[in-house]
């Protein structure tokens, strides 16, 4: 095996035992990313010297004798929209093009001091807004299993980076999908956490009250690893919280948790099973399910009634809370400024309407529309209420079941500029998602198959801070 | 479909220029993408309370007091202004 292809428990095991160096482990993933990443186009800056120095550092530790965490000298990419202090941070963006990060997203600062080794910022759609990762100001990055594909989005380039092997494992974020999605068209694990779970402190907001900061990796278990790393209350983001609820920690035998898997009940919702789904793609979620039916698991048909309204519902709440996010970019206290602008208005109107792509200025006008004066009942307050409704259809489901399972996206990958020009087409590919931002709940995208030769991915959904029992079914069926 | 005066309107709201071509595109799509949303006037919403998040979010207070910064992360942030005099951030007058 390949350094570069190995796991992050495999990774570790062989640094403790001196198979390898934590530089030549570094060095297999620069190489790689300097070759091949002309066809990809994954990463937006990549951080070789900091890199190097910081796989000297681990391998001092080692030389040292020192006990060395899991995730000690193991080689990670970062999306652009997640701070690295003194790192370039463009979010994709011409608006923050020379924009320098003052200080370490919390995540970024936990996983420092357990002692990764950063490899570079990944490419994006602009803020996070985009479905094919082609909204990046900079480039568009190409799907590993077939160039002529987009990778899907936002986390388009952390997840086409991992799938390439450029890392081990990588940050993403996730709005209404844009982690899961860009993991199941890549054929990678994909979590997108409990919101409040994993501390939003440092990341670049879109909408504030559906982001949630998440991780792509090659196997289940590399998941409970960094999820276990990153989570926990933190004082700089007051949405986060300290789950009631303890996740096991990584290591503890499987045989002591409380939770069996196999007694366990899995719901299926009727309504992610829709019209114009692609036939193949649903006859492999269907495959994957009745897997877990040979397992012994209890599969049952449930409704989730409002699923219907959850994109509409979407389409509403997030531009409002965009355009209220983005107002912070004027021209004046950072990034992006039209200098020459005659006036104080003017230097707004051209610094953002200049620095913001199509994508981004067409949600802040949605958003902007939906909150102006007289239109706030009839969109955002009953898009509120929708949301309720949306966040009740799952209570009601999870008092029967534990975990629900569905397909995360209704197609495998499509082409490059197939769906670009045509931005409600583009909206329907999250279709599946974006229910599970509205009520917050975690969600896992995981690889069960193929169509030709694009990934297919099952989305696991479970109880608010139950991310346990997604692993624990999730690594169920690695082990099939 | 929204008209040419409201695209502008909405686009000044926003602070954003657009051209005259990018406001005739704007109003088609914005009025495809508000004909879809339409469907939740379907939605049964009477004596339904809106949700603002997903969980308790309760307020975070902290005492009144100053706190020490260092002076090191005041530069970083001077440093970031387009445009600055004498470590203040300089705007074009409005009078």
């Amino acid at each position: 095996m390949k350094l570069y292809e190995l796991t992050i428990a495999k990774a570790h095991r062989g640094l403790k035992k001196k198979e390898f160096s934590c530089l030549e482990l570094t060095k297999s993933f620069l190489d790689r990313i300097s070759n091949l990443d002309k066809k990809i186009f994954s990463f937006l800056t990549i951080t070789p010297d900091i890199a190097l120095s910081q796989a000297k550092k681990i391998d001092d530790w080692i030389l040292q004798k020192r006990e060395i965490p899991l995730l000690a000298g193991i080689p990670l990419a970062i999306k652009d929209n997640i701070l690295v202090e003194g790192v370039r941070c463009t979010a994709a963006s011409k608006i923050l093009e020379n924009y320098i990060a003052p200080y370490d997203a919390t995540v970024v600062k936990r996983l420092k001091k357990l002692g990764v080794v950063i490899l570079g910022k990944t490419n994006l759609d602009e803020f996070a807004m985009g479905s094919s990762t082609e909204n990046s100001a900079y480039k568009v990055t190409h799907n590993p299993h077939d160039l002529n594909y987009i990778p899907g989005g936002s986390s388009g380039g952390s997840a086409a980076a991992l799938t390439s092997n450029f890392c081990i494992f990588s940050l993403g974020s996730d709005t209404g999908g844009s982690i899961r999605q860009p993991a199941s068209f890549c054929g990678v694990v994909g979590l997108k956490p409990t919101y409040g779970a994993v501390s939003r402190y440092g990341l670049i907001s879109m909408a504030s009250s559906l982001d949630q900061i998440g991780l792509i990796t090659k196997t289940v278990e590399d998941t409970k690893i960094v999820f276990g790393a990153i989570k926990g209350k933190d004082s700089l983001d007051s949405t986060s919280v300290e789950s009631k609820i303890r996740n096991q920690p990584y290591g503890e035998s499987r045989a002591t948790a409380k939770f069996e898997i196999r007694n366990c009940k899995v719901g299926v919702p009727k309504e992610y099973f829709i019209e114009g789904m692609d036939p193949a793609v649903e006859k492999i979620i269907k495959n994957s399910i009745k897997k877990f039916e040979d397992l012994g698991i209890k599969i049952k048909e449930i409704s989730l009634p409002h699923t219907k309204y959850a994109l509409a519902a979407y389409y509403i709440i997030m531009p409002s809370e965009v355009s209220a996010n983005l107002a912070r970019y004027d021209g004046i206290k950072y990034g992006f400024s039209k200098k020459k602008a005659q006036s104080l208005l003017n230097v707004y109107l051209e610094s953002r309407g200049e620095g913001f792509g199509e994508e981004v200025r067409r949600r802040i006008m949605l958003g902007t529309y939906a909150l102006s004066a007289g239109y706030y009942e009839a969109y955002y307050l009953r898009a509120q209420k929708v949301r309720t409704l949306i966040q009740e259809d799952f209570k009601k489901a999870f008092q029967k079941i534990d975990l629900i399972l569905t397909p995360v996206s209704p197609t495998p990958a499509f082409k490059i500029g197939e769906k670009i020009t045509d931005p409600l087409k583009m909206y329907l590919s999250d279709v599946f998602t974006i229910a599970v931002n509205l009520a917050g709940l975690p969600a896992l995208s995981l690889p069960v198959g193929k169509v030709s030769n694009l990934p297919v991915g099952l989305q696991i959904i479970a109880r608010p801070f139950e991310e346990d029992k997604i692993f624990e079914i999730g690594q169920m069926f690695e082990q099939i | 479909m929204l008209t040419k005066q409201e695209v502008e309107h909405i686009a000044k709201l926003a602070r954003l220029e657009l051209s005259q071509s990018e406001v005739k595109k704007i109003q088609k799509e914005l009025s495809s993408i508000l004909d879809y949303i339409d469907q939740l006037k379907k939605a049964a919403i009477s004596g339904v309370q809106p949700t603002s998040h997903s969980i308790f979010i309760e307020n975070v207070m902290r005492e009144d007091k100053l706190i020490a910064r260092k002076l090191e992360s005041k530069r970083k942030l001077i440093e970031k202004f387009p445009a600055a005099k004498e470590g203040y951030l300089k705007t074009k007058s409005i009078l």
